[in-house]
């Protein structure tokens, strides 16, 4: 259960509508079903206590919303970032993707979100309602009833090794910051470590199995607030990839590792991801070996931390490896 | 679609002997855009080139490959034909088929397929190529010299005598360098102070000339005509403005045996010093790490002693910045390490010197004021073996040493050794050696003459080991060409330690962006016709920074040097290189990620209105470069995430298209 209630956001959100420190509010929103939580941008107190939601299904990052809703209106914009949300605000600005002067950061506490897809692993489909007892949840179901497990099981791996719970950026924060488990974020890159402890073959077709899947819906672009061109390079119709029905192995062979070098170094590892992928790929894994390949070669760095950071691939210091030696490094 | 002629050259037999000549060009005759296509023996020669203008003109050619030599070698040639026959220069690809092809592939077949391939490519590229025009840029009439020794103050006396300004960096308190060390010089034994000190005044006395004393470079931005330098002046804590440098400070200073540099740690010096009586600029400096006034506020006896009131312990390191249109790089050599040579018992013994240690030993002005006298109990010495190649003409997999010859150690051994025996008649000399190699005006007589006249007794083989006993140094040593063992019982041993770059080299050259080699030598445009250029446009080399040499062959490179930077500083403009960056606007997202990387700093953004595919407007910010700056490096065309940047020339459509067609 989130520490901080639907009620508390929407009394803060509406003392600031009413003050004019913002004209509209970006948060979230009830879908289909009750776990379906899509984000959406609210312009009054009683359009919040409407539709806004607050809960365990508030995985959404807005960070990337930002970039097109800041400049639709001169006012400012309130948002709600959890924790690892705040990253992606970072090197938004960093890169000079909107202006924070247009945006209104409420700092939320996020106590891990869950992956319904988890859940439905467990319990079937049909799932209708969610309690919290204690460590364990109490999922109802449509057709057999209460079913107990555990929350963990029910995390997303990028909430289970949560990087920090601190917020980098905000405004205002509301709630108590939770508390930093180390233990959690140093389990970060076992899933890369398995990885690199198989063979190429074997990695190959862990891979193949997995990106076969891909039904290039996009959603994994499209969400990811490192992918914010102009223009993106799939969608050039000339291209011959810019949709799957036009091309044959690519998304297997090319589209995720292409999408994985280009925001090398400026991923903040939020893990969104993963979270949309409707085939469950584990995309994250991508991106986390460059960053724990970056951080092996150039030092610890993470994207998105402070403004105006220099990621260790755009620059140089005189300290840094030879690039031979870090190829040879990798090899070993 | 373009008219494109292949032009493929045999280069005598260079390309012809491993290249199907005829094939290549027969079969590139059938590729896409290709009107005309030809082979000639000298395709640069005039009749070449004419071959090239007439084909231009009788087949209305918009687009030229040339299949021949690397673009390193003649591109410049070929693009001026084209624009003699009246087509952009840019439209001209050359295909590399002789270093890449006909120089590396023994087998006919894989050779001719391969050239086959490379001109395809450069087809290709053509294919996509358009006219670019080159912008030009003002030159800064202005040197900078980065080292003052020999090799430095030569280029910056000539280059001030052509009438242009220019500044000396020196890092040590005094200009004058490794020379200034010397006692006397090969072939002719007149001596180095006299010969140096001398262009050291004139270098301090021109009014075109700038010293910066005690000094280093920090900084290198821009480009060839437009460097823009910082360069940090150490705090010397003296007022150069005040000191007269008549030394009474360093008479008094209470702070004594710090071991004295300029004489190779052999003797003593003060904390506040001035390294030798010659000394450009003389001025005092103060060694802060042995000052009691600058460590803990106790002692200012220099303060008191100095009449001129010159002595400033609050003195800060400044920084200055200067423009520079051309920048040599003088910044020569040391001896290298003896640490590795425990073989030799340099670390053992103090009568195991290094080469620079025993010209500091004949010396006047050194440590024992020109008497030769062993640094261990101050006697004559009755036997010295010099022993060569220390560290020189190692094997490549040795632990230790260099795989080079430092080119200097037989001629100043060979002195050395006449010196000794003309001095000290009664003093035994023995030289150990590989090879004797003494190539060079008057220079094999003058090994001749310490042979023959002054009776040294040079023996091929080297030394195996130095064992000190009593206060004797036994050297145990192989003569090779009576292939017996030797055991002489020495009073001194001399060891000719191999020279390598200064160690700041390797640094400065990272802000130059200068080549080095694996030596950490500065690597010259071409080895034999463009000796004292850096592939670098701008930055030229003189004396050993490049490569060993001894005085007259570094003051002639010095001279070459200074006379490239007097060619390009006559020059009003520069021409620029056309293939610089350029930002699609409309694909930029104005992340800053390009201009983190650009070394020249030819970005900037600005907020420009568009309209948006839904007819809103949007002020969005995008980068733009200015051409004048941009050399077209291409490192913004590998940051964009988005793809906006590229380069004109080299565009990335034009990069797989020859990608393409390699892989066809």
């Amino acid at each position: 259960m989130q520490k901080v209630t639907r009620d508390i956001l929407i009394d803060r959100a509406a003392e600031l509508l009413a003050s004019g420190m913002v004209n509209r509010v970006l948060g979230w929103r009830s879908g289909e079903f009750f776990y379906d939580v899509v984000p959406a941008v609210f312009r009054s107190e009683a359009d919040m206590r409407d539709g806004f939601v607050f809960d365990d299904f508030c995985g959404c990052n807005f960070s990337k919303y930002l970039v097109k809703e800041s400049a639709r209106s001169d006012g400012r914009i309130l948002v709600f970032l959890k924790p690892c949300d705040t990253y992606s605000y970072n090197q938004l600005l960093t890169e000079h993707r909107f202006d924070a002067e247009k945006t209104y950061v409420i700092g939320v506490p996020c106590d891990g979100m869950l992956d319904i897809g988890r859940i439905k692993e467990r319990v079937g489909e049909g799932v209708i309602g969610i309690e919290a007892e204690g460590d364990e949840l109490i999922v109802k179901t449509l057709y057999d009833g209460d079913k107990r497990m555990k929350r963990e099981d029910a995390l997303p791996d990028r909430c289970r090794h949560c990087k920090g719970k601190k917020h980098v950026a905000f405004d205002e924060l509301i709630g108590e910051e939770c508390e930093e488990n180390d233990e959690n974020a140093s389990g970060r890159f076992e899933g890369v470590a398995e990885l690199e402890a198989m063979t190429s073959e074997q990695r190959y077709f862990f891979w193949q199995n997995e990106l076969s899947r891909c039904i290039r819906c996009n959603a994994c672009r499209d969400v990811c607030p490192a992918c914010t061109c102009e223009k993106c390079v799939f969608d050039n119709p000339k291209s011959g990839v810019e949709n799957k029905a036009a091309s044959d192995s690519f998304e297997e062979k090319l589209f995720h590792i292409i999408r994985a070098f280009h925001v090398a170094g400026r991923c903040t590892d939020c893990g969104e991801c993963s979270r949309v992928c409707p085939q469950h790929i584990p995309l994250h894994l991508l991106n986390r070996k460059f960053i724990s390949d970056i951080n092996g070669l150039y030092g610890e760095y993470q994207a998105g931390e402070t403004v105006g950071s220099r990621s260790p691939m755009v620059d140089y210091s005189r300290a840094d490896l030879d690039p031979s030696e870090a190829i040879g490094k990798r090899e070993e | 679609m373009q008219r494109i002629g292949v032009f493929v050259c045999w280069c005598g037999s260079n390309i012809a002997a491993t290249i199907d000549v005829q094939r290549v060009s027969d079969t590139l005759a059938h590729e896409p855009g290709v009107v005309f296509s030809a082979n000639y023996q000298y395709m640069c020669s005039q009749a070449g080139q004419d071959l090239i203008k007439d084909a231009v003109r009788d087949h209305a050619l918009t687009g030229i490959v040339i299949c021949s030599c690397s673009p390193r070698m003649h591109e410049a040639t070929f693009r001026k034909t084209a624009a003699a026959a009246g087509i952009n220069s840019y439209m001209v690809e050359i295909a590399n088929i002789r270093e890449q092809c006909s120089w590396v592939h023994k087998d006919k077949m894989v050779g001719t397929e391969k050239a086959i391939t490379l001109g395809r490519a450069a087809i290709a590229k053509v294919n996509l190529n358009a006219p670019l025009i080159p912008g030009e840029t003002p030159v800064t009439k202005r040197a900078l010299v980065i080292g003052g020794g020999i090799a430095g103050i030569q280029t910056a006396l000539d280059i001030a005598d052509a009438g242009f300004e220019v500044d000396i960096v020196e890092k040590k308190p005094t200009i004058g360098g490794k020379m200034a060390q010397l006692d006397k010089t090969f072939p002719t034994l007149d001596c180095a102070a006299c010969i140096l000190t001398p262009k050291m005044v004139d270098a301090a006395q021109n009014d075109k000339i700038r010293i910066f004393s005690y000094s280093e470079v920090t900084e290198v931005k821009g480009f060839v005509g437009n460097f823009n330098v910082k360069i940090t002046k150490h705090a010397r804590f003296v007022d150069e403005t005040k000191c007269t440098g008549c030394g009474l400070c360093t008479e008094k200073c209470p702070q004594k045996g710090i071991p004295n540099e300029f004489n190779l740690n052999m003797d003593n010096r003060r904390a506040i010093y001035i390294p030798f009586a010659q000394a450009i600029p003389k001025i005092a400096t103060i060694d802060p790490e042995h000052c009691n006034m600058l460590k803990s506020g106790k002692c200012g006896v220099c303060s008191k002693v100095c009449a001129a009131g010159a002595i400033d312990y609050t003195q800060r390191d400044e920084v200055i910045e200067e423009s520079y249109g051309a920048i040599v790089a003088a910044t020569g050599f040391n001896p290298i390490s003896m640490d590795k040579f425990d073989e030799f018992a340099y670390s053992t013994s103090k009568d195991v010197v290094t080469s620079l240690e025993f010209e500091r030993l004949m010396n006047a002005a050194g440590p024992t004021g020109g008497t030769l006298l062993r640094p261990s109990d101050g006697k004559h010495p009755h036997t010295i073996v010099f022993v060569q190649c220390v560290g020189s003409r190692c094997s490549a997999d040795a632990e230790k040493g260099k795989e080079y010859c430092s080119k200097i150690c037989c001629m100043y051994t060979a002195k050395h050794a006449m010196l000794t025996r003309e001095k000290y008649p009664d003093t035994e000399v023995y030289v150990f050696y590989i090879d004797v190699r003494t190539p060079g005006k008057n220079f094999d007589e003058f090994y001749r003459r310490a042979v023959e006249e002054y009776g040294v007794h040079y023996i091929k083989g080297m030394v195996g080991k130095v064992m000190p006993q009593g206060d004797k140094l036994i050297v145990q040593a192989s003569d090779l060409l009576d292939d017996r063992q030797l055991r002489i019982a020495a009073d001194m041993v001399v060891l000719a330690a191999a020279m390598e770059p200064d160690k700041s080299a390797r640094s400065l050259a990272t802000m130059l962006t200068a080549s080095m080699d694996t030596n950490d030598f500065f690597t010259e445009a071409h080895p034999k016709l463009r000796p004292v250029e850096s592939p670098t446009a701008g930055i030229f080399l003189s004396g050993t920074c490049q490569g060993p040499k001894d005085i007259p062959e570094t003051v002639a490179q010095a001279s070459a040097a200074a006379s490239k930077v007097i060619g390009l500083l006559c020059k009003e403009r520069l021409v620029g290189n056309p293939c610089v960056a350029n930002s699609n606007e409309n694909m930029c997202t104005g992340c800053s990620l390009c201009e983190r990387v650009c070394p020249y700093g030819a970005i900037t953004y600005s907020d420009k209105e568009f309209k948006m595919p839904d007819r809103s407007l949007r002020i969005r910010r995008v980068a733009s470069v200015n051409e004048a700056v941009c050399q077209g490096c291409g490192a913004c065309t590998v940051a964009c995430p988005s793809g906006a940047m590229d380069l004109k020339g080299f565009s990335v459509q034009q990069i797989m298209a020859e990608v393409d067609a390699i892989c066809k």
